[in-house]
C-alpha cells in the first residue's frame, strides 16, 4: 500500500491533504473535527493583530453551472475575527491533541517589522509547525496596506519574508495572490527573502454576478457589493499554471510548493502533485461537501498510487513538469483526427454545429439524406472541440495518424526567426 | 353502500374527498427548481429530432434553453409561436411517441446515464402555465384587414385558424353549438388531465381580439356552405367528428349501455362529481385513448370492476402503450381479441355477451364462434366517431371525411377543412390528435390568408 506521509519543508504530515487557511479552519471546533475525519493538516485561518477584524453578513457567492452547484465561489471574509488570544490558546491545546499533523499558522499583519516580530514569538510559543505569509487576500484587507497589497510588490514580499525568516526558526511559507502578472516575480522574491516554500493560488478578483433587481453585485450588503475572492473548481486551470510556471522557473526550479485552487479529488491532488507541489490545499470542496471529503481522497491517491507503481509521494511530485513546454517546442508534424464512434452516437449533431459555425466545417450532418455525423478528414485539424461539445463519453475520439516524426516552430520555414543549422 | 344484483348504477361510489383527489391534476406543474434541474439535461441539440417528431414543430431546444436561462416569457412565445394551444398539448399530447419519443436521451447507457428524455411535456406546461395565469398579452391582432372568415367549430383545429386569422388582422366568427368553446379540450379529455384549464386557455386566446363566438351550428336548414361561402370571404371547416359510432348488435338500446365519450363529457362539465352515477361494473368496448380515459375515469369513480374490451391485439390499439400501461396500473383489466355480439338484460344491462376474435390466414379479423359473458351494469361503447357529413354533402370526401389539399382547402372554392373532420391528401397518414388539429388550423390559416391577399391584389 502507498505511503502518503509527508515531509513538506520539515512540516511532517500523515498525508499531504492539508485545509488551507479560510473559515473551515477557524477554531478549534472545527479543526479537531478536521483531524477527526483524517486530515493530514490544517493552515489555521489567518491571524491579526487586535482588535480582530469585524465582518460582514452576507459573504459568499457562488456560480452554479448548469445545475453544479459551486462551480465556483466567492467570499468577501476577512481574516479571524476573534482576539489573538483565544486564537493561539487553541491552536496550543490542538497541535498538544494532535501531535501527527501538520499545524501551519496563517498570519497578516501590517508591514512593519516589529508587528511580525512580535507576532511571531507568540506563534512560535505554541508549538505549531510553521507560518504561512497571507499575502493574497484580494479583498478588505488590501484596502489597508495588507494582504494582497503587499503579495502584489515582489520587494515586500522578499522583505518580509526575510523578517520572518529572522525573527522565527518557524518554515515559512509564502502564499501569493493570483491578481499579478506574471506569478514568477512574486516566488522568485519571497525565496529570495529566504522563504521556505510558497503556496498558491489565494483567491482570485472577482464579483460573482450582478443582482439585476437590486442593480447591484453578489454577495450583496444592504444593497451594496464589493469584489471579493474568487476559488473552487472553476479556477483550478488557474492555478495548475501557475504552479507549473514556478516549478519550471529556472530560478525557483524544485523549490517546495503547496498547491491550492480548486482541488476537491484524488485526481486534483495528484495532478498539483505532478506539477510539482509537495502538499496540497483544500478549502471549497471541504465547505460544500464537509470535512469527510478527505477519506476518498486518501483511498483514491493510494490506488492509483499503488495501481501505477509509486510507494511515495516523492516518486510521482514534478514528474510531468517535464513536460509543460513552450509552444515553440512543440511538434509540429503531429497530426490527429476526429473519429466518430457510430455505435455510440445518440445523433444530438452538436458536433456538427460546433465544428460547422466554429471551426473547421469538418463534420457532416447527413449522408444520403439522412441524419449522420461523420468526420471529413481532409478538413479535420484536430483541434478536440468535437471532443470536447459530445455528451456520449467516449463517443468521439482523436486518433494520431502522422508519420513520427519532429518539427517545431523553432526550425520551421514560416518562422523568420528560425534557427539555421548552417549558422550555428 | 349495498350492492344491487341488476343496474348498479349509482353516485357517491367514494367518499368527495377521495373523488376530488383522484380527479386532481394528475402531473401538476414543476416548480421552478425542478424545471431549472430538467431544462438542464437538455443537450440542446442541433436540427433536433424532438422538433422534428412534433407535429407543430416547436423549437423545443430553444424553449427549453430559455427555461434553463430563467426565461419563461421566451420559453412561452417559442412554444404559443408554433402552437397556440401549446398549454393543452403540454397536457394531453402522446408525448411519449411525439418529442419526447425522439428526444436523443432514450440512448440510455450510450450517455451514461438514465435512459430517461427530457421532460418535455412537463417543461412546456412550465413555460406557458404563467401565461394563463396572468393573461399575458403575448399576441398582437394584426391591421383589419376588412376581410371576415366563419371558422366552423371551436376546437382545437377552429381556434387555432381563428387565432392565427385575427393575428393576420381578418375578423373572424367561430360557429359552435356547444355551450362552452374548446371542442375535445372541452368535452373530450380526461378530466385529471385538463382540470380548469380548458377554459382559461381559450379564453387567453381569444384575447387577441376580432374573433366572434356564435353558440350555435354555422351551417342550418337555411343557412348551407354555399350561403356561408357567399356571405364571408373565407370559410374553415373544424366541426371535428362529433358523431358516435354504433355497434348494430342487439340490445343497445338499453339503459346502461353509453357512449364513452357522453361520460367523458360528463365528468369534465361536473359540478360536483359525488352527484355523477357510475356503474359497479363497467365494460369499455374499444382500444383508443378513449375508451382508455372512460375506463380510468370509471375506476377513479369508484367503479368495482373495469374491463376494457378489444377486438385485436393490444399492439393494435390506438392508445399508446403508455396509456395501456397507465389503465393497468389503475386497476383497469384489458381483454384483447374479443367483439361484441349483443347487449343482454330485461329492463337494463346486466350483462354483455362477446365472441372471441383471431386473423385468419389471410390477416383478416374474425369471430373463433367461442363466446363468453361479462356481467356488467354499465357498457361503454368507444369504437370511435364519425363525421356528421349531411351538412357537408357538397364538398368531396374521402374516407369518410372532408378531402382537402395540401393548403388544406376542399373541393370548393372558399373553403378550407382541417382538424379530424379533414383527410389531408399530402398527409394521408395524419393523426387524430389535437397537436396536428392545432396544426391543421394553423397552416390553412396561412394559406387563407395568402388567398385573401391575392385577392386584393
Amino acid at each position: 500500500m502507498a505511503d502518503l506521509s509527508c515531509d513538506f519543508v520539515g512540516i511532517r504530515a500523515p498525508n499531504p491533504f492539508w485545509l488551507a487557511s479560510a473559515p473551515p479552519t477557524d477554531k478549534a471546533y472545527n479543526v479537531n473535527r478536521a483531524f477527526e475525519a483524517g486530515w493530514g493538516g490544517v493552515v489555521w485561518k489567518t491571524l491579526g493583530e487586535d482588535p480582530p477584524v469585524v465582518n460582514v453578513s452576507s459573504r459568499y457567492g457562488a456560480v452554479s453551472l448548469r445545475g453544479q452547484r459551486i462551480a465556483g465561489l466567492n467570499n468577501i471574509e476577512l481574516i479571524t475575527d476573534r482576539p489573538l488570544a483565544v486564537n493561539l490558546e487553541e491552536i496550543r491545546q490542538v497541535k498538544r491533541d494532535w501531535p501527527d499533523r501538520a499545524m501551519i499558522v496563517s498570519l497578516m499583519v501590517p508591514c512593519t517589522e516589529d508587528a511580525w516580530k512580535n507576532i511571531l514569538a507568540q506563534v512560535e510559543d505554541t508549538g505549531a509547525d510553521a507560518v504561512e505569509l497571507n499575502f493574497g487576500c484580494p479583498h478588505g484587507m488590501s484596502e489597508r496596506g495588507m494582504g494582497s497589497a503587499v503579495g502584489q510588490v515582489p520587494e515586500y514580499v522578499e522583505m518580509v519574508a526575510a523578517w520572518v525568516k529572522q525573527h522565527s526558526q518557524l518554515p515559512c511559507i509564502v502564499k501569493l495572490t493570483p491578481n499579478i502578472t506574471d506569478i514568477r516575480t512574486s516566488a522568485r522574491a519571497a525565496f529570495r527573502g529566504g522563504a521556505d516554500a510558497v503556496s498558491l493560488i489565494n483567491t482570485i478578483n472577482s464579483i460573482t454576478s450582478v443582482d439585476l433587481d437590486q442593480m447591484a453585485p453578489t454577495p450583496t450588503v444592504d444593497g451594496k457589493g464589493t469584489h471579493g475572492g474568487y476559488c473552487g473548481p472553476a479556477v483550478k486551470p488557474i492555478a495548475l499554471h501557475m504552479v507549473a510556471d514556478i516549478a519550471r522557473d529556472a530560478e525557483t526550479r524544485g523549490k517546495p510548493i503547496s498547491a491550492i485552487g480548486g482541488i476537491g479529488s484524488w485526481r486534483d491532488a495528484a495532478e498539483f502533485m505532478a506539477l510539482g507541489a509537495g502538499s496540497v490545499q483544500v478549502c471549497t470542496a471541504a465547505m460544500h461537501y464537509g470535512f469527510r471529503i478527505v477519506k476518498e481522497m486518501d483511498s483514491g491517491l493510494r490506488a492509483w498510487m499503488d495501481a501505477k507503481g509509486y510507494a511515495t509521494l516523492n516518486d510521482f511530485v514534478g514528474k510531468a513538469v517535464p513536460n509543460v513546454t513552450d509552444w515553440q517546442f512543440l511538434n509540429l508534424n503531429y497530426d490527429i483526427k476526429a473519429r466518430i464512434d457510430q455505435d455510440k452516437c445518440i445523433q444530438c449533431g452538436l458536433c456538427h454545429i460546433a465544428c460547422e459555425d466554429t471551426a473547421h466545417q469538418a463534420i457532416t450532418a447527413t449522408k444520403n439524406g439522412q441524419r449522420h455525423f461523420e468526420v471529413v478528414d481532409a478538413e479535420c485539424v484536430g483541434c478536440n472541440l468535437c471532443m470536447h461539445v459530445c455528451p456520449v463519453e467516449g463517443c468521439i475520439s482523436m486518433q494520431r495518424v502522422d508519420d513520427g516524426s519532429f518539427g517545431d516552430w523553432t526550425t520551421h520555414p514560416n518562422n523568420p526567426m528560425r534557427k539555421v543549422a548552417e549558422d550555428s | 353502500m349495498p350492492r344491487k344484483p341488476v343496474a348498479d348504477i349509482e353516485a357517491s361510489r367514494l367518499p368527495a374527498d377521495r373523488l376530488r383527489k383522484n380527479f386532481s391534476d394528475i402531473a401538476p406543474t414543476l416548480d421552478q427548481h425542478q424545471a431549472l434541474i430538467a431544462a438542464q439535461r437538455c443537450f440542446y441539440c442541433f436540427d433536433a429530432p424532438c422538433t422534428t417528431a412534433c407535429p407543430t414543430g416547436i423549437d423545443i431546444a430553444s424553449f427549453i434553453r430559455s427555461i434553463a436561462t430563467d426565461d419563461r416569457r421566451s420559453a412561452a412565445q417559442t412554444i404559443l409561436d408554433a402552437n397556440i394551444f401549446g398549454g393543452s398539448c403540454a397536457r394531453v399530447c402522446p408525448t411519449e411517441v411525439l418529442c419526447e419519443g425522439a428526444c436523443v436521451r432514450n440512448g440510455g447507457e450510450r450517455i451514461g446515464a438514465e435512459g430517461e428524455p427530457v421532460q418535455i411535456g412537463a417543461l412546456q406546461r412550465y413555460a406557458t402555465d404563467w401565461v394563463y395565469a396572468e393573461q399575458a398579452a403575448l399576441f398582437e391582432r394584426g391591421a383589419d384587414s376588412d376581410k371576415r372568415v366563419a371558422v366552423l367549430g371551436a376546437g382545437p383545429a377552429g381556434l387555432a385558424c381563428a387565432h392565427a386569422l385575427a393575428l393576420r388582422g381578418h375578423r373572424v366568427d367561430v360557429y359552435d353549438p356547444k355551450s362552452k368553446p374548446g371542442g375535445l379540450n372541452e368535452y373530450g379529455i380526461a378530466a385529471y388531465k385538463v382540470p380548469d384549464f380548458a377554459q382559461a386557455e381559450v379564453e387567453w386566446l381569444l384575447g387577441i381580439g376580432g374573433i366572434e363566438l356564435i353558440h350555435r351550428p354555422g351551417l342550418t336548414k337555411t343557412i348551407n356552405l354555399e350561403a356561408m361561402a357567399a356571405d364571408y370571404d373565407a370559410v374553415f371547416v373544424a366541426v371535428g367528428l362529433a358523431g358516435v359510432a354504433a355497434l348494430n348488435i342487439p340490445g343497445e338500446h338499453l339503459p346502461g349501455v353509453r357512449n364513452a365519450v357522453d361520460f367523458i363529457a360528463d365528468l369534465r362539465q361536473s359540478e360536483d362529481l359525488s352527484d355523477l352515477a357510475v356503474g359497479r361494473r363497467v365494460v369499455v368496448i374499444g382500444g383508443g385513448n378513449t375508451a382508455i380515459d372512460a375506463a380510468i375515469q370509471s375506476k377513479r369513480m369508484g367503479a368495482e370492476a373495469v374491463t376494457l374490451v378489444y377486438r385485436r391485439g393490444a399492439e393494435s390499439m390506438s392508445a399508446t402503450g403508455h396509456e395501456q400501461e397507465f389503465a393497468k396500473s389503475e386497476g383497469v383489466t384489458l381483454l384483447p381479441w374479443a367483439q361484441p355480439r349483443r347487449f343482454l338484460g330485461e329492463d337494463a344491462l346486466t350483462q354483455v355477451e362477446f365472441e372471441r376474435t383471431a386473423l385468419n390466414a389471410d390477416g383478416q379479423l374474425i369471430g373463433t364462434g367461442e363466446g363468453f359473458r361479462l356481467h356488467a351494469d354499465w357498457a361503454l361503447k368507444a369504437i370511435g366517431q364519425r363525421l356528421d357529413a349531411v351538412p357537408l354533402a357538397a364538398l368531396d370526401f374521402h374516407r369518410g371525411k372532408i378531402k382537402v389539399d395540401a393548403d388544406f382547402a376542399t373541393s370548393m372554392p372558399g373553403i378550407w377543412a382541417g382538424g379530424d373532420c379533414a383527410w389531408c391528401e399530402a398527409q394521408p397518414h395524419k393523426q387524430d390528435l389535437t397537436v396536428q388539429a392545432v396544426e391543421d388550423g394553423k397552416r390553412a390559416a396561412i394559406a387563407i390568408d395568402r388567398a385573401l391577399r391575392a385577392e386584393q391584389e
